[in-house]
């Protein structure tokens, strides 16, 4: 069975690319355009990875990665944040709230592939 | 030798006489022996014989005894008495005596008055000219202190202000509001404008700081700190804190082995620094975050294009579509960023405001220098000049870039006069070096434009370009062929005059010592005193006045001004004055109108008396508060205190009753009449302020009078001012 992967970022311009990529990739791949859809469709669809991107709409991504922290139901769902400011103290923000790694724009789309497998301990 | 000679005339005197009066009564004798022989005299023409002799000799000793007393313990003891009150007055001398040896006496002591008298001018003079020496030394500093673009302000350890500078004067002075709170001031507490925890801890980093090191053989360490503190107006002050080291004594702190007894401020207004930095991080900031999306849409969309060349045209049509836009947005955000920077870098030279028709006078007179090389020397003419126009420039980079072109056009192409305009062109200022003839072409031009200049032997790096990018400005060379001339024209953006005040020179009058610093009060320490038992003459005081509406507080009368001025160390404070007019919120009646001149119109659009207090009550903070008729002033400050949220419960004295203290018998104590009898010329009278000047001098007139009747403390003079008669009535 494909992983399902969860891209979270309501910049739809990057979007494009990694939904393009993680396809070709042979996973199963759902969009969210802000925080609030990305924590239902989390609940709904079960992904096994989200990508969180911080600045969003109606929910950031730190509230997001908390939320599912939270939930007990959720624990085996891994969080890979991405962030457009790459300040440490943000960084280390995200990690101290659950988030099991982060990549800083602009990546190299091989990076985050690579991130993304190991996170899937594939 | 003559008291030789006396002492025999004495000795022949006393033998002569004693002689005689053997001789008389062996006459007498005789004579009694020849009357029992039976000669013709009676026994009472004998007796009468006998008184006369007796009185005459009697009298002769009478004559004798006074007058050797006169001369020779009267005399001395005058002679003593003379001797006694030349202790006190040294310009006496002994009188003339009739006996010799006293003349002899008196001429010696006589001599040896002189001689200490010169002797006391001598040192008299020598103390007049150390004192003159050391004021000029002093005017000099405060000269030197007043024309420092820094403000510098030094304290003693309590924090009382010694010197300050007009800068630091404007900076520190001036209130939230833009008012001048003018809460800097001699002998003031320096808590007055900054915060006390900020100052003491900064004092105790200091301390920190400094050690001597005496011990170890190397120089004792001063050290310095910063901090950074904020006005009340609101500008950010960068201070910079030093000990002032030197001077044993009660008042000096012992800090690893160095004698502390004071610190300088040196303040810097950081506040424009300041915001160019926040502004600079900011650009930067944005630059980077903003920058990160769209970069990164960028990357994973070429990596996509560049991954899988396999893909359908429309997705890849897609992800083109995408760099493409996401190019655009880094754009306009790069152009955003590069005029909000532009501003920023021109800061980072060091341009200067200056009159566009100085710096014209100064690069014409550089033109026109002789040179070594040169026999003849190039004429200069200058031509509509706008004489309103500032610049910010690079002064010295501008006239060394003017001066090389000048002098290139007489090197190269044998120019004899060029001439220089200068005006405004809209928001631009225009500055043509212009001359004769049109043989230069626009690449010769144009290489001198742009390379290094040299000027003699001298080789500068820079380019005249250069220099005027540097300035903001743009340079071409052009040609006029009409009036046959060409030019060099340079456009530069006008500058608004300086807002700084020129800063004034402190030139201190006659007798007049400037009034920006006073050493003297390194001494004082408030700790360890209480108030009532300081001298008078060690006090710092508020002299004031009010001009009101009417006499009756109570009836609803009301402050229209409050003029006061400040007494440090008995010297009144003429430009440390509070001067302010209060709108009363009543009418002005037409007598009070004549007695103050203040008219109604004057008083519209003034604060009110609830704003005016606090900043009155904050000007006389550790004062004490000195009026003529004070009592009265007091009743109309006090009526305010609940409104305006302040207590003048600051002691008070009166110069009408201490007039009354000094000179009881006088009938009339009005402020005109004691300043008539204590020499104080009285001018600007019924002006607040004028008033409060006159009763300063006043009082100071007053000091050394009141010490002379033994009232030296303010304990004293409170005590004497409520023993008199006036202190009885009421208001």
């Amino acid at each position: 069975m494909s992983k399902k992967i969860l891209i979270a970022d309501d910049e739809q311009n990057i979007v494009i690319s990694i939904e393009f990529l993680l396809r070709r990739e042979g996973f199963e791949v759902l969009v969210a355009g802000d925080g609030e859809e990305a924590l239902a469709k989390v609940r709904t669809e079960r992904p096994d990875v989200v990508l969180l991107d911080v600045m969003m709409p109606k929910m950031n991504g730190f509230d997001v990665c908390q939320a599912l922290r939270a939930d007990p139901d959720l624990g085996g769902t891994r969080i890979l944040m991405l962030t457009a400011k790459g300040r440490d103290t943000e960084i280390s923000k995200g990690l101290g709230l659950g988030a099991d790694g982060y990549m800083t724009k602009p990546f190299s789309t091989k990076e985050l592939l690579a991130e993304v497998r190991k996170l899937l301990g594939i | 030798m003559q008291s030789r000679r006396k002492l025999v005339l004495a000795t022949v005197a006393a033998a002569l006489f004693v002689s005689a009066v053997v001789a008389a009564a062996a006459g007498l004798m005789l004579a009694s022996e020849a009357d029992a022989a039976g000669s013709g005299r009676t026994t009472e023409e004998r007796v009468v014989a006998l008184a006369v002799l007796a009185l005459a000799g009697s009298a002769v000793c009478c004559w004798a005894i006074v007058w050797l007393h006169r001369q020779y313990v009267e005399a001395p003891l005058r002679l003593a008495e003379e001797l006694a009150a030349t202790l006190a007055h040294s310009g006496l001398r002994i009188g003339a005596y009739r006996a010799a040896e006293l003349r002899q006496l008196a001429k010696v002591t006589n001599q040896l008055l002189s001689l200490r008298q010169t002797r006391e001018d001598d040192v008299a003079e020598r103390i007049r000219e150390a004192r003159a020496s050391l004021e000029e030394e002093r005017s000099r500093l405060a000269a030197l202190m007043a024309d420092l673009s820094q403000s510098v302000v030094v304290c003693n350890l309590d924090g009382r202000v010694l010197l300050y500078n007009q800068r630091a004067k404007q900076e520190l002075s001036a209130g939230a509001d833009g008012s001048s709170a003018k809460l800097l001031g001699l002998g003031r507490s320096i808590y007055t404008v900054f915060d006390r925890t900020l100052v003491e801890h900064a004092l105790e980093r200091l301390q920190q700081a400094s050690r001597d090191q005496s011990a170890t053989g190397s120089r004792p360490l001063i050290g310095s700190v910063q901090f950074v503190t904020a006005t009340p107006a609101g500008r950010l002050l960068r201070a910079h804190m030093s000990p002032v080291i030197g001077g044993e004594g009660q008042h000096a702190a012992r800090v690893g082995g160095l004698s502390i007894t004071g610190f300088v401020l040196v303040l810097d207004d950081v506040t424009t620094i300041n915001e160019r930095h926040a502004r600079r991080d900011e650009l930067i900031q944005s630059l980077l975050e903003r920058g990160r999306g769209p970069l990164g849409s960028i990357r994973a969309a070429s990596d996509m294009l560049a991954d899988f060349t396999d893909m359908p045209v429309h997705q890849r049509d897609r992800f083109v579509g995408v760099i493409r836009d996401e190019a655009r947005v880094l754009s306009v955000q790069f152009e955003q960023a590069a005029a909000a920077f532009s501003n920023d870098l021109r800061e980072r030279w060091l341009l200067e405001e200056i009159l566009g028709a100085e710096l014209v006078a100064v690069a014409a007179r550089r033109i026109g220098e002789r040179r070594a090389s040169e026999r003849r020397v190039l004429a200069v003419k200058t031509e509509n000049l706008d004489e309103d126009l500032w610049l910010r420039v690079d002064s010295f980079g501008l006239l060394q870039a003017i001066r090389y072109l000048a002098l290139r056009l007489q090197d190269e192409y044998a120019v004899r006069e060029v001439r220089l305009s200068l005006s405004r062109s809209g928001p631009l200022a225009q500055l043509d070096l212009s001359w004769l003839g049109t043989s230069m072409n626009n690449e010769t031009a144009m290489s001198w434009l742009q390379d290094p200049m040299t000027i003699g032997g001298d080789v500068s790096p820079l380019s005249v370009t250069e220099i005027i990018e540097r300035c903001n400005g743009d340079i071409w060379f052009q040609r006029e062929r009409v009036s046959h001339r060409a030019f060099f024209r340079t456009m530069l953006p006008a500058a608004e005059a300086p807002k700084d005040l020129p800063r004034a020179i402190v030139v201190p009058g006659e007798g007049d010592r400037p009034e920006f610093y006073d050493f003297d009060l390194f001494g004082w320490s408030a700790a360890g005193h209480e108030l009532d038992d300081r001298p008078l003459a060690e006090l710092s005081y508020t002299v004031f006045d009010t001009e009101t509406t009417g006499l009756q507080p109570s009836q609803g009368d009301e402050i229209i001004q409050i003029g006061a001025t400040r007494i440090v160390n008995r010297r009144l404070l003429r430009h440390e004055c509070f001067d302010q007019l209060i709108d009363p919120r009543r009418p002005l009646s037409p007598e009070s109108i004549e007695v103050h001149g203040i008219t109604p119109d004057l008083l519209v659009g003034q604060p009110t008396i609830e704003t005016v207090l606090p900043v009155f009550h904050s000007f006389c903070a550790d004062t004490v508060l000195v009026g003529h008729n004070a009592a009265f002033d007091m009743r109309f400050l006090q009526l305010k205190e609940k409104l305006a949220g302040v207590r003048f419960d600051h002691p008070v004295l009166d110069t009408l009753l201490l007039s009354a203290v000094l000179h009881a018998s006088q009938s009339s104590h009005r402020l005109e009449a004691i300043a008539e009898r204590l020499g104080v010329s009285v001018f600007g009278r019924h002006t607040a302020l004028g008033d409060a000047m006159v009763t300063g001098e006043v009082f100071l007139k007053m000091l050394p009078l009141l010490a002379e009747m033994g009232i030296r403390t303010l304990r004293q003079a409170r005590e004497a001012s409520q023993r008199t008669y006036h202190a009885r009535l009421r208001y």
